[in-house]
C-alpha cells in the first residue's frame, strides 16, 4: 500500500489546522452558516436530518488494518458504534458534532486519512476496482494511477468551485466493477493493437435526475499525459458546463448539449495547450507511487486444496470468494448485508474484526466496494475456513454477494436531509420476503438498488432492478425500473409503470422474479432474461 | 465595503476597467474587466500593453475567474490581474495559486486569518502559473 511521505502528511495535516480554525470561527459566529457551508462541505461534512455527517474518503477504496481500527475507534468514540460504508468507497458517520469533527480529523491525519472533497463542487474521492492488484483479468494494477489523481486533484485551485461535484473512477479490466460508465469521468486502463496500455477515456456519465452512459471520448490516452488531458476535460467543463440550474450542472449534460463529438474537439483544442505546459509528473514520480503498490510477498507452492465438507462453508466460498492471480491465494467478499441489517453499516466490534483478519490473513489490506461490502483481498486457500469461522462469529459470513439480498441503498429519509422517502426499511422488506438463501442461489445474480431520492445515491438506474423513493403527495411512494447495469454492460432501468406503497413494490419485485423463473433459459440472469423478452410479459404479471 | 488586497509592488492602476466588447473596439485601453462568460483568450494579442485585468465573481461558488485566471498568465500576461466581487478570505489561496495577484472583495477581509491561511500549506500537488514546485518536482529535485 502507498504510504504518505512527509510531504503528503504535512498536506493533510495543514488542512486539520485549517478547518480548526474554520470551525473556530463558525463556533465564535465570526462565520455565517451560509459562509461556513462550502468550508464545511469541501471536507465532507454535512448537516443533515438529525445531526452533522462526516464523510471520510477511502482513497480507491484501499484501507490497511491500523486505518480500519481508526475507523473503528471513532465510531465507538465520536459515533453510535458503527460507521456506514458508501457507494463511493467512503466511509461515513452520521452522529457527528461539530466542535468535535477537528478532533476526528486530526485522528484520520494520524493513520493517514482524511475527509478532503468528500463533498462540494470538486473533484471528489477517486474510486477504483476493489479486486486492484489481486484480480486475474487486469492489466496492471490501476491504484497508482488513482493515487496520482488523488494527489493531484487534492487542493487543485482551478477545480475546487467546479459547476458540480466531479467524480472519477480508474480500472484496468474488461470486467467493470467500478461502474466507470457512470462517472464525470472513467478511465479504463487497457491495450492497444500495438499491446501499449493506455487510457480509454469515459466522459459525462452519471446517474442523479438524468442518467447517462458516458461516451468514449478518447479510445487511446498514452499514460503520462493522463494529468494533462484531465487539464482540458475539466477546464473546457468548469468555464462551459451549466451554472444556471443546479439540475443541469453535471458535466453529462453538457457532454450531451454539445454532443460528443463537440466535446471531444474541445478537449483535443485544450490539449494541445496543456500538454505544453509541463503539467504532468515524470516518470520517476510515478515509479516511486508504483512502487508503494507492489505486489505483496505471495508465497510459493501453497495448496490449491479447500476441503469443502462443511455444507455451510461451501455454500458461502462458492458465492464470496473469487479467483486470486496468484495460485494459491483467493479474494474474500464480506457481506454487509444480513437479511435483517442495514446495508453497508458495519459496528465498531465489527470493523475491528476485520482489521484483524486483514492483519492476519490477508497482508494488511481491505478495500471497500461501490456496492457497500468489504474486500480481503489475498487470502491463502488454506485459510479460507479460519476466516470464514470468524466472520460468521461476527455475522459478516452472510453468503448473498450480487444475491436479491445485496441489496445497495443509499441512507434515504432516516438520515438524508434530501431524501423523500426511506430507502433501508424498504431493503430490508425486501432482504426479508427473499430470505431463503436457497431461493436466493436459485434466482442467481440479481442486483438491486434502492435511491431515496431522484439524486440516485443507491444507483437505482445501474440496478437490474432499481427502486426510486418519491414523495407523492406526502406519501412515500416508489417508483420500480429494470434492465439497468452498472458493469461493463452499462445501461439505464426503464420505468416499468406506476409506482407502489412500500409493501405494493415487495409484491411487484416477487411477481418480477416469478416472471423471470418461467421465462429464463439456462444460465440466464434475471437481467438477460428481460432484456430478451422486453418489459411486456413483466408489466403483465405486476399490473395485469 | 469593498476591500483592496494587493500582492505586488507597482502603484495601482487608477485608468477605469472597460469591458471586453468596449476594449475589442477600442483596443487603446489599458484596464479590461472580464465576466466569467468571457473568452480571456480574446485577449492574447493585446496582454503587453495592458496593465490591469479585472475578473469578475459574481457569487463565490463560480469557479470560472479561475480558469480564466490561469489562460491569462499561461498566456503570458504580467501585469496585475484582480479577482473582484463575492471573495471569501478562505479563497484567496487558491486565487493567488491561478495567478490573481489583486482581490477586491465585497466582504472585508481579516488580515489576521489571510496571513494564517497564506503560510498554511508549504507543500503544493499541482504545478499552476504561480510557479510554486510542485511536490513531485520536489521530491525528485
Amino acid at each position: 500500500m502507498y504510504r504518505y511521505d512527509d510531504y503528503d502528511q504535512s498536506i493533510v495535516d495543514a488542512r486539520v489546522e485549517e478547518f480548526r480554525d474554520q470551525t473556530r470561527r463558525r463556533l465564535a459566529g465570526e462565520l455565517s452558516e451560509d459562509q461556513f457551508k462550502p468550508l464545511r462541505l469541501m471536507n465532507g461534512l454535512y448537516l443533515q436530518l438529525h445531526a452533522y455527517m462526516l464523510r471520510v474518503a477511502i482513497p480507491y477504496g484501499t484501507l490497511s488494518a491500523r486505518q480500519m481500527h481508526m475507523l473503528a475507534h471513532i465510531a465507538r468514540t465520536y459515533d453510535k458504534d458503527y460507521g456506514h460504508f458508501t457507494t463511493r468507497q467512503n466511509l461515513q458517520y452520521n452522529w457527528i458534532k461539530l466542535a468535535d469533527a477537528p478532533d476526528i480529523l486530526a485522528l484520520l491525519a494520524t493513520v493517514q486519512m482524511h475527509a478532503i472533497q468528500t463533498s462540494g463542487n470538486c473533484i471528489r474521492n477517486i474510486s477504483s476496482d476493489q479486486y486492484a492488484g489481486a484480480a486475474a483479468d487486469e492489466v496492471e494494477d490501476p491504484r497508482p494511477w488513482a493515487e496520482l489523481l488523488r494527489q493531484w486533484s487534492t487542493f487543485h485551485p482551478e477545480f475546487i468551485f467546479l459547476p458540480r461535484k466531479f467524480k472519477i473512477a480508474v480500472i484496468a479490466s474488461e470486467e467493470d466493477r467500478s461502474a466507470v460508465k457512470l462517472h464525470d469521468i472513467g478511465l479504463q486502463i487497457h491495450r492497444n493493437a500495438a499491446g501499449e496500455a493506455g487510457f480509454r477515456v469515459f466522459v459525462g456519465g452519471g446517474m442523479g435526475r438524468t442518467p447517462m452512459v458516458a461516451p468514449v471520448i478518447r479510445d487511446f490516452l498514452p499514460k503520462a499525459q493522463l494529468i494533462s488531458y484531465l487539464e482540458a476535460c475539466l477546464r473546457v467543463y468548469n468555464r462551459f458546463g451549466r451554472r444556471d440550474n443546479l439540475y443541469k450542472a453535471r458535466i453529462k449534460i453538457l457532454v450531451h448539449e454539445l454532443g460528443a463529438e463537440e466535446y471531444r474537439r474541445q478537449v483535443e483544442e485544450e490539449f494541445l495547450h496543456t500538454s505544453t505546459l509541463g503539467l504532468d509528473a515524470p516518470a520517476e514520480e510515478f515509479a516511486r507511487i508504483a512502487a508503494g503498490f507492489a505486489p505483496p510477498a505471495f508465497e510459493s507452492g501453497l495448496s490449491e486444496e479447500i476441503d469443502r465438507s462443511d455444507p455451510e462453508f461451501a455454500a458461502w466460498l462458492d458465492r464470496q470468494v473469487a479467483a486470486h492471480k496468484a495460485p494459491g491465494y483467493a479474494i474474500v467478499n464480506i457481506s454487509l448485508k444480513p437479511t435483517d441489517g442495514i446495508p453497508g453499516d458495519a459496528s465498531s466490534a465489527q470493523i475491528d474484526l476485520m482489521a484483524d483478519l486483514a492483519e492476519a490473513y490477508s497482508f494488511d489490506e481491505l478495500r471497500i466496494t461501490h456496492a457497500q461490502n468489504v474486500v480481503l483481498p489475498h487470502v491463502r486457500k488454506s485459510d479460507l475456513y479460519a476466516v470464514w469461522q470468524k466472520l460468521d462469529a461476527a455475522g459478516l459470513a452472510t453468503p448473498n454477494l450480487d444475491l436479491v439480498g445485496d441489496i445497495i441503498a443509499c441512507p434515504g429519509l432516516d438520515y438524508c436531509s434530501l431524501a423523500n422517502a426511506r430507502s433501508i426499511p424498504l431493503a430490508q422488506k425486501i432482504a426479508g420476503r427473499f430470505a431463503s438463501l436457497d431461493r436466493q442461489r436459485d434466482l442467481g445474480e440479481l442486483k438491486i438498488k434502492i435511491s431515496g431520492c431522484i439524486n440516485a445515491c443507491g444507483h437505482h438506474h445501474a440496478g437490474h432492478i432499481g427502486i426510486l423513493g418519491v414523495d407523492k403527495k406526502g406519501e412515500e411512494n416508489y417508483q420500480l425500473s429494470f434492465g439497468g447495469s452498472g458493469a461493463e454492460d452499462a445501461s439505464l432501468a426503464k420505468i416499468i409503470g406506476p409506482g407502489f406503497s412500500e409493501d405494493g413494490v415487495v409484491d411487484a419485485i416477487d411477481k418480477a422474479v416469478g416472471v423471470y423463473t418461467q421465462l429464463r433459459t439456462h444460465g440466464e440472469r434475471f437481467l438477460d432474461t428481460y432484456r430478451r423478452v422486453g418489459e411486456a410479459p413483466f408489466k403483465e404479471a405486476i399490473y395485469g | 465595503m469593498a476591500d483592496l488586497i494587493r500582492f505586488r509592488g507597482d502603484e495601482t492602476h487608477e485608468e477605469p476597467a472597460v469591458t471586453l466588447d468596449a476594449f475589442l473596439e477600442q483596443t487603446n485601453a489599458t484596464a479590461v474587466r472580464l465576466e466569467p462568460t468571457d473568452d480571456p483568450r480574446a485577449l492574447i494579442p493585446y496582454l503587453a500593453r495592458l496593465s490591469l485585468i479585472e475578473v469578475s465573481f459574481p457569487k463565490f461558488r463560480d469557479g470560472r475567474g479561475f480558469s480564466i485566471g490561469s489562460i491569462l498568465r499561461e498566456a503570458g500576461y504580467s501585469g496585475e490581474l484582480r479577482a473582484a466581487g463575492d471573495i471569501l478570505v478562505d479563497q484567496i489561496n487558491a486565487l493567488r495559486r491561478c495567478g490573481f495577484d489583486a482581490i477586491l472583495s465585497d466582504h472585508g477581509v481579516d488580515r489576521e486569518v489571510l496571513a494564517k491561511l497564506s503560510s498554511l500549506y508549504d507543500a503544493v500537488y499541482q504545478k499552476t502559473v504561480d510557479g510554486r514546485q510542485p511536490v513531485w518536482a520536489r521530491r525528485h529535485g
